[in-house]
């Protein structure tokens, strides 16, 4: 390990470890490699499956899904959530739909195009062994959730429908209306609740993890607060795996749930767990603008919205017409102008970054010029307003509801919001984390997406973990158990429990001079203005300051009102907030070390003669993966190199 | 504009709760109810006051998790045309001056855990009693080996955007959940997936909402009038359809 400076990096930030040499991922034909892979991971006869048991954290379609195969293969899983019902989990809000290479539309699709796509939509910042086996999965899972019930469109012969969605140039995108993810998930919850009812889940819910517990080297349990009565309670387990979702909520407004946060990956990479790639977050190009400080989330509209609404601005900044009063020959239909081929499709990433341009330009609309019109005037005039409202009824509802305008007469008006983080925990091709015994699935983990996740890709993500990939990996860890029983006299829980009830008694004894939440939008105001759509040497240094300084400020300056022992939301706000303070550090340090553009990363330093993300393979075609450093001490970067067999590493294009 | 709210306030399951009033001004019409209250939690807390506990999650009323009774009216959707969860009803659906009641969903089964929060796990109950198909992963076969007519496909559709929130319950007079149990029954009965479970599916789903306490339907409608997705009253023939074949003809 070296300190590193030198000339760029005068004040250094972090240490370097060493390479991770290996991701368990078999070699060979990549066609090959996920059967070779279930072929020698040892498998668990039924009937041992029963002395073995897992603990799941989080019931999104990642870990409701693995919940539910893990309770149907016969082990005993404990499952957590925080929400008052499994099915409320953030999985619920994905609009758009989930895509899967199953060709039905004859337009040349196949498992090798949709990894392919992935793997160049993520510009060339994922594994190529786990996109192809998430193109393989794909398939399984419209199977598995048609049998479960869930209702995707379909045609008048009754067969399923398919879109389009950014990025790509077929129509692989199944979808249930806007509500893909809401059917999606209650499929997974209605199996999951199955198993609950045949006693091989038992479900906890109003219960949030706040410390894991490894010991002896593994993962073995967690500490859980019930949140009704406060009680800090222990639980334990052969293997622990975290389905916790992304950390998008770093930014305080974002498309997330109020409640997603980051607090069981942040503890467990504070175990030991490495975090990889936390600067690559996702900014979605079509979300409803911010409209005052008391602001509590962003809506998404979904980017299925972008196959048949046309984005513009007016050409000039000094056009104050409304909308529909500028003529054609005054606007700016961007996209289109400048990536002819996908126009209006283009990937989020760049998407939306072009609105921010043109907003830059001073030629955003609405309040504040941050906005960008999608138009679908040309649509309706094209397919009748009754097919507009077939395909996109509950969305512009939506949009009517929030901001009292009518989406049909007036284009809407959209900005870029945060939506997803590709980054997560660190994993190997089973979904183990540095920690044996800890897996992490769906957005907890840094997964398959690299720098820019595609649209539709979450929900193939989160449903093929756990699904698919996880009951066929796990297995070969908990071949080798049951392992030896712990309780709460180990030093390692007993450790655990008291760092959770120091933390807890130290929010509640500040009684400072601020709410939670003043600190959680400081902390958001930050990451958006130097960890956001565009990232600066500069900005992330002054960044990386001033979170150093908003970290003591709450620590000594928080008001945390009542008690532990009742349903205290400040309390648990406060414990969330602390732990994306720390977070947000860590994505500034790695955004500031990883001096390339790519994908949703985007260094001002590094960009083509057109204003577009430039890649600098030779020096980082790598996972970042940080090693927690110690309370005050550096993070330590371990680099995983990528290495491309398949998809030729080239600058991506669009136009 | 400014406003003033009539809150219920109890500090855990057994104690006795009370309306407490709160003055709120400069509201911004733009605000979601739920952010005005937040600006309210943000001032109770300055000034030493335990802040008002209340449910939400998404903010975009899909996840079902929020809910309040807001002047009498469940997700206080008043007169509007327009369904709505709480948490996507805007102040400006208020005006200056007005006094606003808030109170949690009222029903035995769903038992007040702290001032606006209840406890609704009742409804996870009736799901595991029936409300699923069983289709263990890895067992799917093609999904094209069963085409599904698109008007069944869409009136399933209709039924499964029940988002569990309960304002059914809150809303009807006899404190019934059968708006919500009907429209799972509709979803999964709609679809030959749901075929091979289908009476075992009602009869189970039926018993366990009147174990848990949820009153009978005496075809009032008031859940169908909240219902922030729009459930259809005739999903609850459908189920009682449904539930007199299988009790007449359990075998078949």
């Amino acid at each position: 390990m070296s300190d590193v400076i030198n000339s760029v990096d005068a004040d250094s930030v972090y240490l370097e470890g060493e390479d991770i040499a290996d991701t368990k991922a078999p070699a060979g034909p990549i066609e090959k490699r996920w059967d070779e892979r279930r072929f020698n991971a040892k498998l668990v006869n039924p009937a041992n499956r029963r002395k073995l048991s897992v603990i799941i954290i989080g019931t999104g379609l990642a870990g409701a899904s693995a919940a539910a195969t893990l309770g149907e293969a016969g082990y005993q899983v404990t499952s957590f959530c925080y929400q008052d019902s499994p099915r409320r989990a953030h999985s619920i809000a994905a609009q758009g739909g989930i895509n899967a290479a199953k060709n039905y539309r004859n337009d040349g699709d196949s498992i090798y195009r949709l990894f392919y796509d992935t793997v160049k939509g993520g510009d060339f910042r994922a594994r190529e062994s786990n996109v192809y086996r998430l193109a393989q999965a794909s398939v399984e899972i419209i199977d598995q959730c048609v049998a479960q019930g869930v209702p995707f469109a379909r045609e008048y012969g009754g067969l399923l429908d398919n879109r389009s969605f950014g990025g790509v140039q077929v129509s692989r995108t199944f979808y249930a209306r806007g509500q893909t993810g809401q059917q999606l998930l209650i499929g997974a919850y209605q199996a999951l609740e199955r198993q609950i009812a045949a006693g091989t889940v038992k479900m906890h819910t109003r219960h949030e993890m706040l410390e894991l517990i490894v010991a002896d080297g593994k993962a073995r349990g967690v500490v859980i607060r019930d949140m009704v009565s406060g009680e800090i309670e222990t639980h334990y387990a052969d293997a622990v795996v975290l389905a916790s979702g992304g950390y998008g909520n770093v930014f305080f407004l974002s498309t997330n749930a109020m409640g997603c946060n980051v607090t069981a990956t942040w503890r467990a990479h504070r175990k030991g767990a490495y975090f990889a790639n936390p600067c690559y977050t996702q900014i979605h190009p079509t979300c409803i603008p911010v409209s005052g400080e008391y602001q509590s989330k962003l809506t998404l509209m979904s980017e299925s919205l972008r196959n048949d609404g046309r984005i513009w601005v007016p050409k000039s900044g000094e056009d104050k017409r409304p909308a529909p009063d500028i003529p054609e020959a005054d606007r700016d239909y961007y996209l289109e102008r400048i990536y002819p081929a996908f126009g209006n499709l283009v990937p989020r990433d760049i998407a939306s970054r072009a609105a921010k341009n043109v907003c830059d330009e001073g030629r955003g609309v609405g309040p504040g010029g941050l906005g960008v019109y999608l138009d679908f005037a040309d649509a309706i005039a094209r397919l009748g307003r009754k097919a507009v409202e077939a395909k996109y009824g509950n969305l512009f509802d939506m949009y009517a509801q929030i901001t009292g305008e009518n989406p049909y007469e007036t284009p809407m008006r959209i900005y870029p919001a945060v939506h997803y983080t590709m980054g997560g925990l660190w994993v190997d091709y089973d979904l183990q984390s540095s920690i044996p015994g800890l897996y992490v699935t769906g957005e907890a983990n840094f997964s398959d997406h690299g720098a820019n996740r595609l649209g539709a890709s979450a929900l193939m993500q989160g449903l093929a973990d756990g699904y698919f990939v996880l009951p066929n990996t796990i297995n070969d860890y908990l071949s080798a158990g049951p392992f030896e029983k712990i309780d709460d006299s180990h030093p390692a829980a007993a450790e655990a429990v008291a760092s959770v009830k120091g933390r807890i008694e130290k929010f509640l004894s500040i009684n400072g001079s601020r709410t939670v939440d003043s600190f959680h939008k400081e902390l958001g105001h930050i990451m958006w203005d130097y960890c956001g759509m565009e990232r600066t040497e500069e900005g992330l240094r002054k960044a990386i300051t001033r979170i150093r300084e908003l970290k003591q400020e709450f620590w000594s300056d928080v008001r945390v009102l009542g008690t532990n022992e009742e349903l205290n939301q400040a309390l648990e706000r406060a414990g969330r907030v602390a732990d994306f303070i720390e977070l947000g550090e860590l994505m500034c340090i790695d955004a500031l070390v990883r001096r390339e553009s790519c994908g949703g990363h985007f260094r001002a330093e590094s960009q083509t003669e057109d204003g577009e993300a430039l890649r600098h393979d030779d020096e980082y075609a790598h996972v970042s993966a940080w090693e927690f450093g110690g309370e005050g001490g550096k993070p330590i970067l371990h680099k995983e190199p990528l290495v491309y067999e398949y998809v030729e590493m080239k600058q991506r294009s669009y136009k | 504009m400014n406003i003033t709210v009539r809150v219920w306030r109890q500090a855990g399951p057994k104690d006795a709760g009370k309306m407490v009033s709160y003055d709120v001004p400069d509201v911004s019409e733009h605000m979601s109810f739920l952010e005005m209250l937040d600006v309210l939690n943000e001032r109770l807390t300055m000034e030493g006051d335990d802040p008002i506990a209340f449910d939400s999650d998404c903010r975009e009323g899909i996840c079902g998790m929020c809910g309040v009774v807001i002047n009498g009216v469940p997700h206080g959707r008043g007169d509007s045309p327009v369904q709505t969860t709480t948490c996507q009803l805007h102040m400006r659906s208020f005006s200056d001056g007005d006094v606003i009641d808030i109170e949690p969903w009222r029903a035995d089964p769903f038992p007040v855990v702290k001032d606006l929060v209840v406890d609704r796990s009742a409804f996870d109950r009736i799901i595991q009693s029936g409300g699923f198909i069983s289709a263990p992963t890895g067992t799917a076969p093609d999904a094209h080996a069963a085409p599904v007519p698109k008007a069944a496909a869409d009136h399933a559709f209709d039924a499964a955007t029940c988002i569990g929130c309960g304002a059914c319950v809150a809303a009807c007079p006899n404190g019934s959940a059968m708006l919500f149990t009907a429209a799972k029954v509709t979803h999964l009965g709609l679809l030959p997936q749901g075929q091979p479970e289908r009476k075992s599916r009602v009869v189970g789903m039926v018993h366990q909402h009147d174990e848990e306490g949820f009153g009978g339907c005496t075809n009032i409608g008031e859940c169908t009038a909240v219902c922030p997705k729009g459930i259809p009253l005739e999903t609850i023939s459908r189920l009682n359809r449904d539930l007199l074949g299988a009790l007449l003809n359990p075998q078949t």
